[in-house]
């Protein structure tokens, strides 16, 4: 249940609050069964009973594009990380294959990102390990935090994790920059004073003017949008989303966006990656 | 030249929604979160008031709200109640006081202020996500409020 304050309770009464989120099932190339919904995890089971995927709130011929990767968008993007992903670049002479092999082989990684890094002693994106492998290991120009190449790189390796749990670490080492991530989360920003709960825990289910709200979840980045034709990446959407408040929005790839990003990954635990996936 | 320049700056203080006549926002007396002088002074014009609840521009109420007498405006919200019959259940007073900061009227309300200027966390220039300038502004001036509330006053079942 979620908490019904005297907000939610006004309105319960005049308005269908939490319209269902569409009842389907995801299977991916008739094979994969993914989980678009389950249980909440531990930390959060006071504000929601149960997470569900943004797949669940879009249409019908979206929801259809996505479960078959010949009709998935996203997937054109994904053949050009695999290429990005083999190319010999940098002063080292080496592709990501030099050191990992096959891409394939990293099924276990995007799940647990953002990760802590115990040699950085900070908390990483998928975005940041990218980079510091590029940098670093292969001394080659790092890319653009939210640019295409990026993108498409997130979105292979997205791709080769579909079916498996998120599941990201919130204790230990990672436990800071996790309340911090929850402090943005309930941070009523802008002029408009809304938070990312406004929207995506109180109302997700209700129209906000043509927009039908979700929970705002992100194991499906990066989101392939029919609105922008292209590849949105996790923090380009959060930026869009505080604009949206009237407010002075976070950087890309900046410790609030980061922190952010650890704590709504977190309130996805437990749903298959979905990466990249189809919206509108 | 001078006239000239004076009407520019009368404009420009009147888009920003201050005029002479006003009750600033920081100086507005909620008592129970109603209202009771006018912000502007003036009367409102429900018509005017029409327009600002349905434009996107503008209030944008319907982002949030249902109205059934603006049934030809698509896609209202539902993240707060209908409007319709408003008039029956707040008086006018206090329709001002919602519209000017529902958070007087209801703790912690998700409806944004519409006439207040301080105390935001990170406020924007609009929708560009930069910081706030001197052009910052509350969402509505005290006659647009006035139309609207003069609006909602015709709300009823
Ligand atoms: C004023 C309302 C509003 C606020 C506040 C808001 N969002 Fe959103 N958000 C939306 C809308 C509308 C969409 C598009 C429909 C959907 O997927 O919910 C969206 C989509 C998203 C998505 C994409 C979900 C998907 O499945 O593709 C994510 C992620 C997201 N928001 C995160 C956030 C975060 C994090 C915050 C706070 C920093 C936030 N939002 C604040 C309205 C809002
Ligand atoms: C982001 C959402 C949002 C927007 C935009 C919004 N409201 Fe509201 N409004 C609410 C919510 C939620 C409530 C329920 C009161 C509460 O917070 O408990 C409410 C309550 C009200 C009420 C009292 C409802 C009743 O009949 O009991 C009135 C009147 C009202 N709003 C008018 C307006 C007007 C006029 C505008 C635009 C100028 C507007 N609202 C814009 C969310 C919004």
């Amino acid at each position: 249940m979620k908490k019904l304050t005297g907000i939610l309770l006004a309105s319960t009464l005049a308005t269908p609050l939490f319209a269902e989120a569409v009842d389907d099932t995801l299977v991916l190339n008739e094979e994969i069964k993914m989980v678009t919904r389950t249980a909440a995890p531990a930390h959060m089971a006071e504000e929601v009973d149960e997470i569900i995927s943004g797949w669940h709130f879009r249409g019908k011929e979206t929801r259809a594009m996505q479960a078959d990767d010949f009709d998935n968008p996203g997937m054109i993007f994904v053949e050009k990380g695999e290429d990005s992903w083999n190319k010999v670049e940098g002063s080292e002479g080496k592709s990501c294959a030099s050191c990992h092999g096959d891409s394939a082989s990293m099924a276990d990684v995007r799940p647990v990102y953002p990760k802590y890094n115990e040699a950085a002693g900070e908390v990483r994106t998928l975005e940041m390990q990218v980079n510091d492998c590029r940098e670093n290991q292969m001394g080659a120009e790092k890319l653009g935090y939210t640019s295409g190449s990026m993108a498409n790189m997130t979105a292979l390796l997205a791709s080769v994790s579909r079916g498996k749990p998120v599941n990201v670490a919130i204790d230990g080492p990672s436990s800071a920059t996790w309340e911090a991530g929850k402090e943005l989360y309930y941070a009523r920003t802008g002029q408009l004073e809304l938070s990312c709960a406004s929207c995506h825990e109180a109302n997700y289910g209700n129209m906000i003017r043509a927009d039908h709200l979700s929970q705002g979840q992100i194991n499906g980045f990066p989101t392939y949008r029919l609105k922008n034709t292209k590849l949105n990446s996790v923090h380009a959407r959060f930026k869009g989303c505080v604009r949206d408040t009237r407010a002075q929005t976070y950087k890309p790839g900046s410790a609030e966006f980061v922190a952010l990003e650890l704590y709504v990954a977190s309130r996805g635990n437990g749903l298959s990656v979905e990466g990249p996936s189809v919206r509108n | 030249m001078k006239r000239n320049l004076l009407t520019i700056m009368v404009l420009a203080a009147s888009t920003l929604g201050v005029n002479a006549a006003d009750i600033e926002p920081s100086k507005v007396v909620y008592a129970d979160g109603a209202v009771e002088a006018s912000l502007s002074g003036a009367a409102g014009d429900a018509s005017s008031g029409q327009k600002i609840v349905g434009s996107k521009k503008l209030g944008n109420c319907v982002a949030c709200h249902q109205i059934d007498a603006l049934a030809d405006i698509p896609f209202q919200g539902e993240i707060g109640p209908p409007l319709d019959g408003a008039a029956d259940r707040w008086s006018v007073a206090e329709l001002r006081g919602i519209v000017s900061n529902a958070k007087m009227m209801f703790d912690e309300s998700l409806m944004p202020s519409f006439y207040k200027t301080e105390g935001f966390i990170r406020p924007g220039k609009a929708y560009t996500g930069k910081a706030a300038d001197d052009t910052f502004a509350p969402l509505l001036s005290a006659q647009q409020i006035e139309d609207v509330v003069a609006y909602l006053a015709t709300l009823k079942e």
